[in-house]
């Protein structure tokens, strides 16, 4: 229990650190949405001090970060200047999307790393290992940015994927069934793109975990004991080899955040790429915060599913936890 | 046991890479903002020895091209204009390494104008475009890198070498700028910087981002080789023999990250290119009209770019080679070191 403590607290240290550092880059920032405002001369400058007024911006930088923290605890995440609209609902419609994408892309690159990795490792510097080590470092040497491009430019070319976004323009009159094959079909192409960015570096992880442990004595003692080799594999030398790999699972939600929100942009998956993106060019503040605390209470919470696997997984930890 | 030194062969690689790059005026035909605008979206042209009525030419030579009646992007190749290609012509002024005067060009063709690779919208040379927006996205990219190490560097061996709660901020401070997925934390720290600026002052802005992204892992990888390093033998005599912290970092302890510095530095090169690429490709780095590979990637975003003109694709593979050989040199080096930790612990056990 005090583990798990423990790991709460690191992450709501992380969370508060985040939003004091965001909010430090706010204030060092010259110019706001305000300024431009300023610029127009059908504003007059008292409107303007007045909306500075309301929105607290002329206030000292602690007060307004205490006043916004304040707000975020009964759930309100300030203003959108430029939607006219409260930010909370904007970034929870965002933020469903990116998780579904990035989630599902998680699911699809583990599933397909570890049954690779865990083959490449059995056939160290045979044929299955070398086709895989070569397949993975070719893929390693594609940056996310231009995997991205290639997969728009193959949903472009080959017509069979739709070319971005998230529905069809005729999805109002579909059934729900319809809807949800839809949904998939526009799916399919940006977790294409994810799977492949995050697969090379997950596949090279799980070998180098397996191959450490697959030497070990336990696994010939139990191969002698006639257990079956599919779960002397996936159960008995998959735990222990699961350490590293579930604190690679842990940063591997912030790669994919970042890769998300590129192949966002690039597919116009309406995620909270986009949307960040265009806060930052209209200077929109409390969405770009919102936007970045966002990314990171997802990463928190995935690195916090790591540490309960971890603890269940790995008898080692939960002797010294509970010590 | 693995051989040793494979580093130097990725290092020439990419030294002939960078130097290509570097060497942009030279290689690229045209200045990179020099525009056309009777030949826009023009598709590469052929190369070609024998010409149509198949009489084989000693000279390369292409066919000059223009725009065919009535239509405003099919372009024709007029078979009785043949211009053929020439070697080291002058052509516009450029500097050599930014510090040369010089008006030499690899291959050209003064009769007419040559694209090896396309035009783009305004009729400029795909290639040189390519070439010269190499420059600043390395260039960003190993400044970036230098900047990071250097934070890393200072970081790093001052929570090392000092310890105590100065040790524990930084390594908190450390831990979060890790935690942070990096594109997030790229975006937010651009977020409040100003958008529209000069591509002189954008480079420069887009440097320091980069470089104040990076400094976790390397400061991490310092200390944890300072933390070790100061507790040596000989680092102790040298403090009992009354040497002062300057000396003791400079003289015995900053040496000993070399190896450290040498691996992030070819991880990070390629990383920081790549953040330079996506920024300029989101809108929030170098403008217009200095090329950059991210800012050339860009018009892609038009759908009609997309569809219809294939070489605007090319930058994006520019920059394959480069992350194969930091790539190359990355795990080389990775693993000269350990084969090296293995020897110094052979010999050891030998004496």
């Amino acid at each position: 229990m005090r583990y798990f403590l423990r790991r709460l607290m690191h992450g709501t240290f992380l969370l508060v650190g985040v939003s004091i550092l965001t909010f430090l880059f706010s204030t060092l920032a010259p110019g706001n949405y305000f300024d431009e405002m300023r610029l127009n001369p059908q504003i007059s400058p008292e409107t303007v001090a007045a909306l500075r007024a309301q929105y607290q911006l002329d206030r000292p930088l602690p007060a307004r970060y205490g006043r916004w923290v304040n707000a975020l605890l009964h759930g309100d995440m300030g203003f959108s200047f430029a939607y006219n609209s409260p930010v909370a609902p904007l970034l929870w419609v965002r933020a469903r999307n990116t998780l579904l994408l990035t989630v599902t892309a998680t699911l699809i690159a583990w599933a397909l790393a570890l049954p690779l990795g865990i083959w490449s490792a059995t056939t160290l510097g045979r044929l299955p290992d070398r086709a895989i080590s070569g397949a993975t470092a070719a893929l390693l040497v594609i940056p996310d940015l231009v995997l991205a491009i290639g997969v728009l430019i193959l949903a472009v070319r080959s017509g069979w994927f739709p070319a971005g976004g998230m529905t069809s323009a005729a999805v109002e009159g579909l059934s729900p069934v319809q809807r949800l094959r839809d949904l998939a079909w526009h799916m399919e192409l940006p977790v294409l793109a994810l799977v492949l960015s995050a697969l090379p570096i997950l596949v090279r992880h799980v070998r180098a975990a397996m191959a450490e442990v697959l030497d070990a004595p336990f696994l010939r003692a139990a191969a002698s004991h006639g257990i079956p080799r599919r779960t002397l594999l996936y159960w008995y030398a998959l735990r222990a080899a699961a350490n590293p790999l579930i604190s690679l699972f842990g940063f591997s939600v912030g790669a994919l955040l970042s890769g998300s929100l590129l192949v966002e942009v690039v597919m116009s998956w309406p995620g909270l790429g986009p949307l960040l993106l265009e806060a930052i060019l209209a200077r929109d503040l409390y969405v770009v915060i919102g936007g970045v605390l966002c990314s990171t209470v997802f990463l928190v919470t995935g690195n916090f599913f790591a540490d309960v696997l971890i603890y269940w997984a790995d008898p080692r930890i939960r002797g010294r936890a509970d010590a | 046991m693995m051989h040793r030194g494979g580093w130097k062969r990725w290092l020439i690689a990419l030294a002939v890479l960078h130097g290509i790059i570097g060497c942009a005026g030279f290689f690229a035909p045209y200045d990179p903002a020099e525009q056309d605008r009777e030949r826009p979206y023009l598709p590469p042209m052929k190369i070609r020895m024998v010409d149509t009525a198949g009489h084989f030419h000693f000279r390369p030579f292409f066919y000059g091209v223009h725009l065919g009646d009535g239509t405003f992007d099919q372009f024709e190749e007029s078979t009785d204009q043949v211009v053929p290609l020439q070697f080291l012509v002058s052509g516009a002024r450029y500097r050599l390494l930014g510090l040369m005067p010089c008006q030499k060009h690899l291959f050209g063709a003064p009769a007419s104008r040559i694209y090896l690779l396309g035009s783009d919208a305004y009729g400029r040379d795909q290639l040189s475009r390519i070439l010269y927006g190499g420059q600043i996205s390395l260039l960003s990219g190993l400044l970036g890198a230098g900047l990071t190490l250097f934070f890393g560097l200072l970081i790093g061996a001052a929570a090392g070498f000092f310890g105590g709660w100065k040790d524990g901020l930084l390594m908190r401070v450390a831990e979060l700028f890790m935690a942070l997925p990096w594109l997030y934390l790229l975006l937010a720290l651009r977020a409040f910087l100003p958008l529209s600026v000069s591509p002189l002052r954008a480079f420069f802005l887009i440097i320091v981002v980069i470089g104040a992204v990076g400094w976790a892992r390397p400061a991490r990888l310092v200390r944890g080789v300072v933390l070790s390093a100061k507790e040596r033998d000989y680092v102790r005599a040298a403090r009992g023999f009354g040497a002062k912290n300057g000396y003791l970092l400079r003289r015995h302890i900053l040496p000993e990250t070399s190896s450290v510095i040498l691996t992030q530095a070819a991880i990070l090169v390629p990383q920081f290119v790549l953040a330079e690429m996506t920024l300029s490709f989101l809108g929030l780095g170098v403008p217009e009209p200095v090329p950059t590979w991210g800012s050339l990637l860009a018009s892609l975003q038009q759908y009609s770019v997309l569809v219809s003109y294939w070489w605007m694709y090319l930058p994006a593979l520019a920059i394959v080679p480069f992350f194969l050989g930091y790539l190359g040199l990355a795990s080389a080096l990775q693993q000269d070191a350990s084969t090296g930790k293995i020897e110094k612990a052979a010999s050891g056990v030998r004496q």
